[in-house]
């Protein structure tokens, strides 16, 4: 039901851990959900210089955090914040229809950290907290 | 990869090489219709006739007391519908529990849309129904009373006995889907008082598509399917002989040597669940610690979710199921594990093992090994854990 991608970055995910002293932290979903994503990003001059996360999830859920881990380096903050959970889906060759939520997940994770980023610099975000920690917030069901 | 262990028997099963071989000449020369006058027409029917004794002999009841259907989802769906709707001048009142399968809970819950009211009793934290909430329930609306002899996830065995007594008691009919208990519990349903009881052939080593329900004589029912004569006019539907032939040899064979089988079951599901409780922190079992299937075991591993693990788990060989929200397609988890009281977070990261006749000691040992680096590589990359390490979460 996985791709081989999926697959791939599911037995062997990148960047699994944390950064210490990381610019931003987000951390979207709920245990109850039966899926959290905890990303960390290394900001320097608007640039994700590094990023590593940690998730509670299925299968789609770990890839889709080590691929959107993986996507975001070396991009522009603003261009990081335009990645989409179609992209992330995308770059693992799709996704089943009820896993696509997890990859909505991944996009949520990247805007959360990235906010956390604008909060600790005084910048501002502009819209509500990412993640409310309910389940329907991310997991909205796409065809 | 090389090995390749079925831990999955409460899912589906092989078909034994005896049952198989019983049933091919029923594909080929012996195909005739069992409603045919002429040889092979009667030969079907024979085989047919055959088959109904061996399962009333494995149930301790009247061959004539047996109906074939196409699975254990239509004999739950027969029972509980045909006697909702027979008996609705005596009553509109059903009582099951909240742990049935879908088969029965679905049956259920589309009869209230029908004006049935539904009583779902609540389990203990094993599975247990208890018979004090069963006979309070018990109005003088109540036509039936549904519950399953043994959780097909939790594998928590139901005092059936006891139920059976109160239901005949209170002049109330009584199903149970036993269709996980067949071939692992010996079962007398005139012992038990059971009125009605669904069973599946393929988990008990015969083919999938077949199934049975019995009926006591006397039981006011409905039919399922108007048609034809079949079924002595009550289930019509061109015999499916083939695959009731191999039920009627997997359910000889299965019943044959019963304390046998799960002697040998119970060896190999005990030591598992005691070395992975000793092996694996964070860990519970879940289920009802002795009243439960020989081949059963449950477990919960904290911080973790359960499709990860059985993803893992496949790729060393190993095929095993969970009662995840992401192995359903659903966002809640197992409706079982649930109400035995389970926080969500613990339910999705369950693991159901379930032994059959050809695992050994030596597959115990296998998923002894693999399984515990497995559930830790997850937990590393479980931010939960991670905050229990630093302390920042009380377990």
């Amino acid at each position: 039901m996985y791709s081989e991608k999926v697959m791939d970055h599911f037995m062997n995910p990148r960047n699994v851990g944390e950064i210490e002293n990381a610019d931003g932290v987000g951390q979207v979903g709920n245990p109850k959900c039966g899926d959290i994503m905890k990303m960390y990003l290394k900001i320097e001059n608007g640039t994700i210089v590094d990023a590593k996360f940690r998730t509670f999830g299925c299968g789609a859920a770990i890839a889709t955090s080590s691929m959107a881990t993986e996507m975001v380096k070396g991009k522009t903050v603003d261009e990081a914040l335009k990645i989409t959970n179609k992209a992330v889906a995308e770059a693992l060759d799709g996704l089943p229809p009820v896993k696509m939520h997890c990859s909505n997940l991944a996009e949520e994770a990247i805007k959360a950290a990235i906010q956390d980023y604008y909060k600790r610099h005084g910048m501002d975000w502009g819209e509500g907290d990412v993640c409310t920690g309910c389940c329907d917030s991310c997991h909205v069901e796409e065809e | 990869m090389d090995k390749q262990i079925y831990l999955d028997h409460s899912a589906t099963t092989y078909v034994k090489e005896e049952v198989l071989q019983e049933m091919i000449p029923y594909f080929t020369e012996k195909f005739g219709n069992a409603s045919s006058i002429y040889s092979i027409g009667r030969e079907s029917k024979k085989a047919i006739e055959d088959a109904r004794e061996k399962v009333a002999r494995a149930l301790h009841c009247q061959p004539k007391e047996i109906f074939f259907t196409a699975s254990g989802t239509e004999a739950d769906n027969w029972a509980i519908k045909g006697v909702a709707f027979a008996n609705r001048n005596k009553g509109n009142h059903i009582i099951t529990s909240a742990i049935e399968h879908h088969a029965v809970l679905h049956t259920c819950q589309y009869l209230e849309k029908e004006g049935f009211e539904v009583t779902y009793l609540p389990v203990d934290e094993y599975g247990m129904v208890s018979l004090e909430k069963l006979q309070e329930a018990i109005t003088d609306k109540t036509i039936l009373i549904s519950i399953m002899f043994a959780n097909n996830e939790i594998g928590t065995i139901q005092p059936i006995k006891e139920i059976g007594r109160i239901a005949k008691e209170k002049g109330i009919y009584f199903h149970t889907d036993a269709v996980q208990a067949v071939g692992n519990v010996p079962i007398d349903v005139d012992e038990y008082n059971i009125d009605m009881l669904s069973l599946s052939a393929h988990k008990f080593y015969g083919p999938k598509g077949v199934g049975a329900l019995y009926v006591r004589k006397g039981v006011k029912l409905h039919n399922f399917m108007q048609g034809g004569a079949q079924e002595r006019g009550r289930r019509a539907g061109t015999e499916n002989v083939p695959g009731i032939v191999g039920l009627g040899k997997a359910i000889e064979l299965a019943t044959r040597d019963i304390e046998g089988y799960n002697s040998k079951l119970r060896a190999l599901r005990d030591r598992l669940i005691k070395e992975v409780l000793e092996k694996i922190p964070y860990t519970r079992l879940n289920g009802h610690p002795t009243q439960r299937l020989p081949g059963n075991a449950n477990f919960s591993f904290e911080f973790i979710e359960g499709e990860s693990l059985l993803l893992m788990l496949d790729m060393k060989g190993i095929a095993a199921s969970s009662g995840s929200a992401c192995t359903s397609g659903s966002l809640d988890p197992s409706h079982v594990l649930l109400a035995i009281g389970l926080p969500h977070e613990i339910a999705h990261g369950s693991l159901r093992i379930t032994f059959g006749e050809e695992n050994t000691e030596e597959d115990v040992d296998y998923v002894l090994e693999v399984l515990p680096p497995i559930v830790e590589r997850l937990r590393e990359m479980s931010p939960l854990y991670e905050e229990v390490k630093r302390g920042v979460k009380n377990v």
